[in-house]
């Protein structure tokens, strides 16, 4: 048996981003014994990268702003497909969920009253970015970092052990949840530095591992972002909710090829940055879809009037939610008008002075300087759209965070789905891990400690299992043999990435997504050969061999249920489905595991691992309906929907 | 585009020991000393361990030293090389060695551990807070920090004298307790808690000698020792040695009694 | 994998047990020792300079130039100058030059100077030589005990520097006299002594400790808005201390050394007026 370490817990966080570290801090303040894991240091996580802002209806820069604003533009950014109650939630509580970082020492840039100065962004109908430069994300991961330092501080004045009620096991990767009947016992885990296996037994798992981007060759996500709490949560037969809807941010880093896919903010726009073509025309304008034609400039005279006077004048069509500018580069670019590198052009050096620039977009400036040689004061900035985020995810409670089907089991953040609809608007992804972090945390604690008595157990056979498929990438050699040579699990990965860059993109049509499938079901079988060389200290050849499992089961449900959806709706565009059809927008796509008992033997292409099925969804509750128009909500609700 | 072969020194080992090992690799337009090391694992040495995240100098993960110099490995671009000059890539050489270029950072964990954190004022809930742009100027600079332990790396104090971890809590923590107490609201005064003199009596500031290395390797370009350091210093100071303050505390408490 | 080709050390610092087996102290290699050498040399030629210059005990004066070596002048074995610095509060006891009485103020000032700490601590005391090149000492207290906890009174040092800055001040103006006294006049040396001047200032202003005072210590810029103006002032020149130190330290010398080559006759001040 190599398991070394055994562990009690009550509640076990996977993941120490935004949502991770806020459901670890409910918890411990909860009452609950709570484990934090993360595959890189603590403090390290892809949250830093986030630029933009916490989307919060402060009404500190406008007045006018509320909760119902807020909700309003986030069904609005999602098409009315998301799951409306955390819509709801999430609006109502971020500016709470704001000013508690500031009691925890968050310092955000300020209005000159005093209070947290709020930015504008594609989407929100007001400035509601509570910010800090471009780097809020910093700003949010190093607050909750050092707040949970303060609650190890307070159990280190107790207990004389930091580590008594709140402990982080950084640079250790979850491969299972462990199951006791439907319920869920547990977690096993790898140290990466030693290679050393853990279970760490807990009732309940906060599942917080972000996204997926990592399946895509252009990408502003980290290596970590391999969709391993999706796999995990389909693994341990929970199922994961409209994985079709992927964003692809409009604005990533195009040219040098090597920094191809990094994020260049959305803030940019906010404060004034506009898209040119090669031809020197501000393209948007072109672009603005019929749902949004009544809120947004129809001239850039217009369009620059709102900067000073927001209120009587329509917002500039760069400004259009993230989904809709992606497509008009898109469109822009195949059309012959791109940039040399195959972008557009950003441009504020002619719109705001240097030092302003400078001030306002310090990561930026530095970014291009540093690896573009690009000096973004003085030209302008070649951009091209990256893939970003995922909305789809696992299906959860909305008030409770509890994954579908899975006592036990939440998630919070990314890798929860539902929240974002189809295309999740800037800033409100800051927002939606605090919000839900928090209420995961909480209700994890609360189902663990009514098991205090009867904690489920941790069955050896399935940490026995678990042990042997983390350690199969080291015979891969004996497994190969005659159904063929050991595989580079970095050429595997590359082939993924490229694949579902190119026939699950940004753009999908039903031939390439179908042999998408053949592709992804060719590299699951060879994945079955990843081998790797060394031992078990600190490989990131054996790290990888591992996270490609899950990346081939997410990459799987992505294009199944993108294949599925016949239309085009935020962040799934179908080139042979190009409209947004009404019929659809109360349908739900549900991915669960082909083969139940859990074993990955699918190896047979067609069939492949995952099953899809079809729900309708809970109608809007009337008085959130209430706060929309008839006129535009006959554009997204079908007839049926509408007179209920 | 262009590209052509690079030598490279790559350190490889463990605690156990260890050397430079050589390796001639692509280069191509554009790219970072990170994407040198990808290409070593994707063809030549799949368990070339390293830690890296972003890509994009926010996380701070790929710090090594490079030709000798502490940097982020995304953040230094192979332009500023001559094609034809070998490129040495060590761990970080203040730190315990885990494996190739990761080595063990959990100096940097105890210490944060050890910086008593932000105290909130009483009497104000959260949304109450005001603060003006002016006063956390100072302390947002601070929180510029990326963690990328470059400073803590670097400065002699420790990287030199291992037996001085012990006492000296490192650029990074210092300036830590710096931000802290420059923070407008923070109330850890009134808590009974004096930041500035932890600072020298707990934090070993005085083992700092402005020696300024520290500023000189922040990828974030903050100023550490000019606006926290020397600042903490001037502050202890005032606090132990300035003849006017000594003098003005005595009157006044004369007075008071 | 203890690939074993170069073996473990306990050389103590980065030759130490746990870290990486590396035999070399440094591997840099773009030329570090630069910066340190040059500190050494233009540090130990102003101090050979001064040495000489403050223990010559002659020709500091060239009415209406003082050297600023000699000024105040606080001795009884001072030379008279007419409406000059003069200020025999030794008496005639003092039998040595009288410039050591007050070279000591402003040498305090720029030994505890942050960045003259910097500057030697790297240049002299090779600690370190240079970011990430091992440092020869086997141990290490930093400021933290005798004597270099004296560091610490930089602050008092600063105060005089003002006073002398302000004695230096009086000296410019009076060179706006011409040889007999009669003011309304200018020659080179009013220049070189308004260049001196300046930097001095300057130099003195961009010290940690005023930026310190005039409104570092503060918590609340907010409440303070005038204290603030000053402290952003003072910032600016902060950030230039490094250069204001040698520019000022090199116009000191050739002021004193102006007034060397008047006074020893070498050449006559060019009047302009």
């Amino acid at each position: 048996m190599s398991v070394v370490d055994r562990q009690e817990w009550d509640v076990v966080v996977v993941g120490a981003g935004g949502a991770g570290l806020r459901a670890a801090i409910e918890a411990r303040e909860g009452g609950a014994r709570t484990a934090v894991i993360c595959k890189s240091l603590f403090g390290k996580a892809h949250t830093v990268m986030a630029e933009g802002g916490i989307a919060a209806a402060m009404a500190n820069a406008n007045e006018h702003d509320n909760w119902q604003v807020h909700f309003r533009d986030t069904m609005r950014g999602g098409k009315f497909l998301n799951q409306w109650r955390m819509a709801e939630l999430h609006a109502q509580e971020a500016p709470d969920r704001v000013w508690e970082l500031e009691t925890w020492g968050a310092l955000f840039d300020r209005t000159k009253d005093g209070r947290i100065s709020q930015r504008n962004f594609g989407g929100h109908e007001y400035p509601r970015l509570a910010h800090v430069g471009d780097r809020t994300g910093l700003e949010l991961i190093r607050t909750l970092q050092q707040k949970t330092v303060a609650l190890q501080q307070q159990d280190f004045a107790e207990s004389g052990d930091y580590e008594s009620r709140l402990k982080v096991f950084q640079e250790c990767t979850v491969t299972r949840v462990l199951k006791d009947g439907d319920c869920v016992s547990g977690v096993f885990a790898y140290e990466r530095e030693s290679g050393r296996f853990l279970v760490l037994e807990a009732p309940a798992v906060v599942i917080a591992t972000g996204g997926i981007g990592k399946s895509f060759k252009v990408t502003s996500n980290s290596w970590e972002y391999t969709g391993d709490g999706h796999a995990l949560a389909l693994l341990a037969g929970a199922p994961l909710l409209n994985m079709e809807f992927v964003q692809f941010h409009p604005t990533g880093m195009v040219w040098p090829p090597s920094v191809k896919g990094i994020l260049v903010t959305e803030s940019v726009r906010g404060d004034g940055g506009v898209l040119r073509n090669s031809g020197g025309e501000r393209f948007m304008f072109d672009y603005v879809p019929d749902v949004f034609k009544d809120k947004y400039a129809e001239s850039e005279e217009e369009a620059d009037r709102w900067y000073e006077d927001p209120d009587h004048n329509r917002r500039p069509p760069e400004l259009l939610p993230r989904d809709e500018v992606a497509r008009a580069i898109n469109a822009e670019v195949k059309a012959g008008r791109g940039s040399p590198h195959g972008g557009v052009f950003l441009d504020v050096s002619t719109r705001m002075p240097a030092e302003v620039i400078r001030r306002r977009l310090p990561s930026m400036y530095h970014q291009f300087k540093e690896l573009a040689d690009v000096d973004i004061t003085a030209e302008a900035m070649e951009v091209g759209p990256t893939c970003h985020y995922v909305m789809g995810g696992i299906a959860v409670d909305s008030d409770t965070a509890a994954a579908r089907g899975v006592p036990g089991l939440y998630a919070a953040g990314e890798v929860a789905g539902g929240m974002h609809g189809s295309n999740r608007l800037g800033g409100n992804s800051l927002s939606d891990l605090l919000v839900f972090g928090r209420r995961a945390g909480r209700h994890a604690a609360e189902y663990a400690q009514g098991l205090a008595y009867r904690r489920p157990a941790v069955d050896d056979s399935q940490v026995d299992t678990a042990a042997a498929e983390a350690l199969r990438p080291f015979s891969a050699e004996a497994h190969g043999g005659a159904a063929g040579p050991p595989e580079n699990p970095y050429t595997l990965h590359q082939e993924l990435q490229q694949t579902m860059n190119d026939l699950v993109g940004i753009i999908r049509r039903e031939s390439e997504m179908e042999q998408a499938l053949h592709k992804l079901a060719e590299l699951r079988v060879r994945a079955r050969r990843a081998g790797v060389e060394g031992h078990r200290q600190f490989n990131p050849g054996w790290h990888l061999a591992l996270d490609l499992r899950n990346m081939l089961l997410v990459s799987e449900c992505v294009a199944r249920a993108a294949l599925e959806r016949t239309e085009s709706r935020g962040g799934h565009t179908r080139e042979d489905h190009p409209a947004m059809d009404r019929a659809w927008r109360n349908v739900n796509l549900l991915c669960t595991l082909a083969d139940p008992s859990g074993g990955l033997a699918a190896a047979d292409p067609a069939r492949g691992q995952i099953r899809l099925s079809r729900e309708t969804t809970a109608p809007i509750r009337p008085d959130l309906l209430a706060l929309f128009e008839k006129e535009e909500l006959v554009k997204y609700l079908a007839e049926e929907e509408l007179y209920e | 585009m262009s590209s052509h072969e690079a030598r490279f020194k790559v350190w490889r080992g463990d605690g156990q020991g260890g050397g430079l090992k050589d390796f001639t690799v692509e280069v191509n337009d554009g790219e970072v000393v990170l994407d040198i090391v990808h290409r070593l694992q994707a063809t030549q040495a799949p368990d070339l361990a390293v830690r890296w995240n972003c890509k994009a100098g926010k996380c701070g993960s790929c710090s090594a030293e490079i030709n000798g110099r502490p940097r982020l490995m995304c953040m230094t671009r192979m332009s500023v090389f001559d094609p034809g000059e070998t490129v040495t890539i060590t761990p970080l050489r203040a730190f315990p060695v885990v494996r190739d270029l990761v080595t063990d950072v959990g100096f940097n964990y105890r210490k944060a551990r050890e910086i008593p954190a932000f105290v909130p004022p009483p009497g104000l809930g959260p949304g109450e807070y005001r603060m003006f742009q002016e006063d956390v100027d100072r302390p947002q600079e601070f929180r510029k920090c990326i963690e990328c332990f470059l400073c803590q790396n670097t400065c002699h104090v420790v990287r030199d004298h291992e037996d001085n971890k012990q006492a000296f809590a490192g650029p990074r923590y210092l300036m830590r307790v710096a931000e802290l107490d420059m923070h407008p609201l923070d109330a850890a005064a009134r808590a009974g808690l004096d930041r500035g003199r932890t600072a020298q009596d707990e934090h070993g500031l005085g083992y700092c000698n402005i020696t300024k290395c520290c500023t000189e390797v922040c990828p974030e370009g903050i100023r550490i020792t000019d606006n926290a350091l020397i600042p903490l210093k001037e502050r202890a100071v005032d606090r132990k040695y300035d003849p006017l303050v000594w003098l003005g505390s005595k009157i006044r408490r004369r007075s008071g009694a | 994998m203890a690939t074993g080709t170069e073996p473990r050390y306990d050389g103590g610092g980065v030759r130490g047990r746990t870290r990486a087996a590396i035999a070399a102290p440094h591997l840099r290699t773009d030329r570090w020792w630069l910066a340190p050498a040059g500190t050494a040399a233009g540090l130990l030629a102003f101090v050979l300079y001064s040495t000489w210059r403050a223990f010559a005990n002659a020709h500091y004066y060239a009415a209406p130039y003082v050297s600023p070596f000699y000024s105040p002048c606080l001795a009884e074995n001072c030379r008279t100058m007419r409406a000059g610095p003069n200020a025999d509060l030794f008496g005639s006891w003092w039998a040595i030059s009288p410039a050591v009485i007050i070279l000591i103020f402003p040498l305090g000032f720029r030994l505890t100077c942050y960045y003259y700490r910097k500057a030697y601590y790297r240049a002299f005391w090779a600690s370190p030589p240079a970011c990430a090149v091992a440092e020869p000492h086997r141990s290490y207290s930093g400021e933290t005990r005798f004597p270099l906890i004296l560091q610490n009174v930089h602050r008092y040092f600063f105060y005089a520097a003002l006073l002398v800055a302000g004695v230096l001040t009086y000296d410019t103006v009076l060179a706006f006299r011409d040889p007999h006294y009669r003011w309304g006049h200018m020659g080179l040396g009013t220049l070189v002594f308004l260049a001196n001047i300046v930097l001095i200032w300057t130099y003195t202003l961009s010290c940690h400790s005023c930026r310190h005072i005039v409104g570092g210590k503060l918590k609340h810029f907010s409440k303070h808005p005038v204290r603030y103006r000053a402290w952003q002032f003072v910032g600016k020149l902060n950030a230039r201390h490094m250069q204001l130190a040698w520019a000022s330290l090199l116009s000191v010398a050739l002021a004193d050394f102006y007034v060397y080559l008047v006074a020893s006759g070498v050449f006559d001040d060019p009047r302009f007026f």
